[in-house]
């Protein structure tokens, strides 16, 4: 395989697992706020062993997101020299300003946060994890505003090949940043409402009655079915922003070949790039149209428009983006329910009387937003394809010059790393689920210190 | 806003500052990685309880830097990352392993604890190995020959042995009774390694470097340059008195070695700072040609004039909540 081919499978593992980390943390930040707010307010047990549980998971989740960002910020020199050596001038100033104003106050105080609850009053440790949350979501705010740079670029002039930035606030307030931003924002609160409940229905079905675990159950369905409808629409505004600016990422996303109203909504086909056209296509009529546009009849941009005079595709590769939109949307879709579902069981049975196959059901959705929020990264990253700068930069123009032979060890050693560190990951939570938070007698301390 | 001429200088100034925080910072809590294997389970305990506030920020100094590196000086960036592929996959391997063992083996099933503490001093070795490496070649200019392995090779270990000693340093900062006594004889070991690594990689360096060898013994310059080496021999002379009568039993001069390995440690790094001046590439691109755009640079470096100083103010904040005697770490 050639080094182009291995650096994008490298930089996708390695980004694809450093996303996995941050999607849990940036909210789970502000749901530890929640719990210890809450516990101030009430006075309740519950909502400090809550606290108490999660912000180990977030410990944990932190760790792991901190050290694969590293990774993330050498790959750049190492393996892409030439994205910084074109838009360097944009996306320096935006990770420095993200390391400046995140890295380093969620980093400090963390700290503070995780151990020095008895060195420091209440409401300086309070104030350390609300800083904690905002330091996260801080951290999102500047990489998306990168991100989307990078899918709408805006505010910049090219001189002699190099982009330099002409206004600033048109380069952050780029014009999918917003939608991006919301989309991810609200992608990473029903991941952790999703976690949230799946380890609380796990430790329900292991027979765990502590008062903590149905308020867990109840905290993560409520939160779910509320934001589930509002990241539908969200999605939906983000899509229709992608029309308008990206038409060739949705044509990819629909399968939809030519320029066309009527266009159908494809349920499922095998996109053919040779053949150019859709095998065993099973679709809804003129359904695609009434989606981006509105009305029936609406045209929408085909793949085929996309294609340079000598032949060569100038749109993303078809059955990817294809697949992986409709593992977001059908995985969206199962979330929806399984929220509804709980709620409305909750409302008739209560929290602490929710039915075995519902509770399983539960346990095996616990890591369901990674998989709508991966999916939903590979739709717009791969969407963005041949481009990595739309318009601007060509993946292939920005490849470093490294052997493949030492990109491809680079990449097994990673792999094998990553393999190793997910399960030890899901084992982890799923061993603190099994401890429990609540009454248990406390571990031994020469056994579990060094929390 | 800023003269185009100074720009490059200041920022070659803020990233010699976090290289210089990261090593002194992270290098004493890979150093405390690297003495796991001499250590009793409990003994390790009472080790990571000593860094733990802590290793997060320490390790973003790296992020900071090379971010500087690729914001201020991009096609230095590109240069250099790619020249030192290998090394770099190894030290990110490295930090990844260590980084989550260290919170893995609290976890975990206590069963694993034994394995993530292997990986957490493996992971140290590998980054303080790969770090060494990455120095040595840089100071050869990045060229990939034997000889130039060779001397790669020698800094690889002479920055373990080094981490290891500040590690040592820290333990006896922030322990007492026998952990700290047996701080004390690690630390009296590792000085002797830190003195051949320094004088090593010291004498080394300018016979492989010309360039190198011009500047430091070039008339007038030696004069002003003869305290870094003379400061460097009485500092080894006073931690090696001071190791032999630690600990003390009202526990004063605790934090000497430590305080002694930084100063050590800030000396080697104006060392380093001057032979390169004014290259960020060696021999090949100075800090003026790597640099990028004024407006950019301009930019990053009003928000850093506004937030460093507020970091900084904050890093201090945590250091003094967690000052004294490390005890057990817990969430409550």
């Amino acid at each position: 395989m050639d080094t182009l081919l291995l650096s994008r499978i490298q930089f996708g593992a390695n980004i694809s697992f450093h996303i996995l980390f941050p999607t849990i943390t940036i909210a789970l930040g502000w749901v530890l706020l929640f719990f210890k707010l809450r516990f101030q307010f009430t006075g309740q047990r519950k909502w400090m062993d809550l606290y108490l549980f999660w912000v180990k998971v977030f410990a944990l989740s932190f760790a792991l997101g901190v050290v694969s960002g590293i990774t993330m910020s050498f790959q750049f020199g190492t393996n892409w020299p030439g994205f910084m050596q074109t838009v360097g001038n944009i996306a320096g100033p935006l990770l420095a300003y993200e390391v400046l104003t995140a890295f380093f106050l969620e980093a400090v105080f963390l700290g503070i946060m995780l151990f020095g609850a008895s060195r420091v009053p209440v409401w300086v440790h309070t104030l350390a994890t609300f800083l904690v949350a905002f330091g996260t979501t801080m951290s999102a705010f500047w990489i998306i505003v990168l991100n989307s740079w990078m899918h709408t670029p805006a505010g910049y002039e090219l001189r002699d090949g190099i982009v330099h930035a002409t206004d600033w606030m048109a380069i952050i307030f780029n014009p999918s940043m917003p939608y991006r931003l919301a989309h991810m924002l609200l992608a990473s609160a029903l991941t952790v409402a999703f976690l949230v409940a799946g380890i609380s229905a796990y430790r329900r079905l292991r027979g765990d009655t502590d008062p903590s675990v149905a308020t867990g159950l109840r905290f993560g369905l409520i939160t779910a079915a509320l934001l589930m409808p509002v990241q539908i629409i969200a999605g939906d505004m983000h899509g229709l922003n992608t029309l308008e600016h990206q038409p060739q990422k949705v044509a990819a996303m629909e399968a939809n070949w030519e320029t066309q109203g009527n266009v159908p909504l494809v349920l499922f086909a095998l996109p053919d790039e040779t053949l150019r056209e859709n095998r065993f296509e099973i679709a809804i009529p003129s359904m695609a149209s009434i989606i981006l546009k509105h009305d029936p009849a609406g045209v929408v941009p085909g793949l085929n428009d996309f294609v340079a005079a000598d032949g060569t595709a100038e749109h993303p590769p078809v059955a990817p983006v294809f697949w992986s939109f409709r593992v977001m949307v059908g995985t969206g879709m199962a979330m929806l329910l399984a929220a509804w579902a709980g709620v409305a069981l909750v409302w008739r049975k209560g929290a602490d009387a929710l039915p075995r196959p519902y509770l399983m059901a539960l346990t095996a959705m616990t890591f369901a937003g990674w998989i709508a929020t991966l999916a939903g990264w590979y739709t717009t990253e791969i969407g963005r394809q041949p481009w990595l700068v739309q318009g601007v930069l060509t993946t292939k123009a920005a490849v470093g010059d490294v052997a493949s032979g030492m990109v491809l060890s680079s990449l097994l050693a990673y792999l094998a790393v990553y393999v190793l560190l997910l399960a030890a990951y899901i084992g982890a939570i799923f061993h603190l689920a099994r401890k429990g938070a609540g009454f248990q007698p406390a571990v031994a301390p020469a056994l579990q210190p060094a929390e | 806003m800023f003269a185009p001429d100074t720009l490059p200088l200041i920022f070659a100034a803020l990233m010699g500052l976090s290289i210089l925080l990261y090593v002194v910072l992270d290098g004493f809590d890979l150093g405390v990685g690297l003495l796991f294997p001499f250590a009793t389970p409990d003994e390790r305990d009472r080790m990571i309880a000593s860094i733990g506030p802590f290793w997060d920020a320490n390790e973003t100094w790296l992020v900071l830097a090379i971010g500087l590196l690729l914001v201020a000086f991009p096609e230095a960036h590109g240069e250099i990352l790619t020249a030192l592929y290998l090394p770099v996959a190894v030290m990110l391997i490295g930090l990844i392993l260590r980084g989550v063992a260290f919170e893995f083996r609290a976890k975990a099933p206590v069963a694993h604890k034994k394995p993530w503490d292997v990986a957490f001093w493996a992971g140290s070795l590998m980054t303080a190995l790969s770090q060494g490496f990455m120095l040595g070649l840089y100071i050869m200019g990045l060229r990939w020959g034997w000889a130039e392995i060779g001397f790669a090779l020698l800094t690889a270990g002479a920055l373990a042995v080094a981490y290891s000693f500040i590690g040592a340093a820290w333990t006896i900062l922030k322990t007492d009774g026998a952990l700290q006594l047996k701080a004390v004889h690690w630390a009296r070991g590792g000085i002797w390694g830190v003195v051949l690594g320094m004088g090593a990689v010291s004498l080394a360096t300018p016979l492989v470097s010309a360039r190198i060898f011009d500047k430091w013994f070039r008339f007038p310059e030696i004069v002003a340059l003869a305290p870094l080496p003379l400061m460097s021999g009485l500092l080894v002379a006073l931690l090696w008195l001071s190791l032999r009568r630690l600990p003390t039993r009202d526990d004063s001069f605790a934090w000497f070695p430590f305080a002694g390995a930084v100063v050590l440690m800030v000396l080697g790094f104006f060392g380093m700072a001057y032979s390169f001046y004014p290259y960020i590439v060696p021999d090949k691109l100075t800090i003026w040609q790597a640099a990028s755009s004024t407006e950019s640079l301009s930019i990053i470096l009003v928000g850093t004039l506004f937030v460093l100083p507020v970091i900084l103010g904050y890093t201090v904040l945590a250091y003094v909540i967690f000052r004294g005697k490390a005890t057990r770490l817990s969430y409550d």
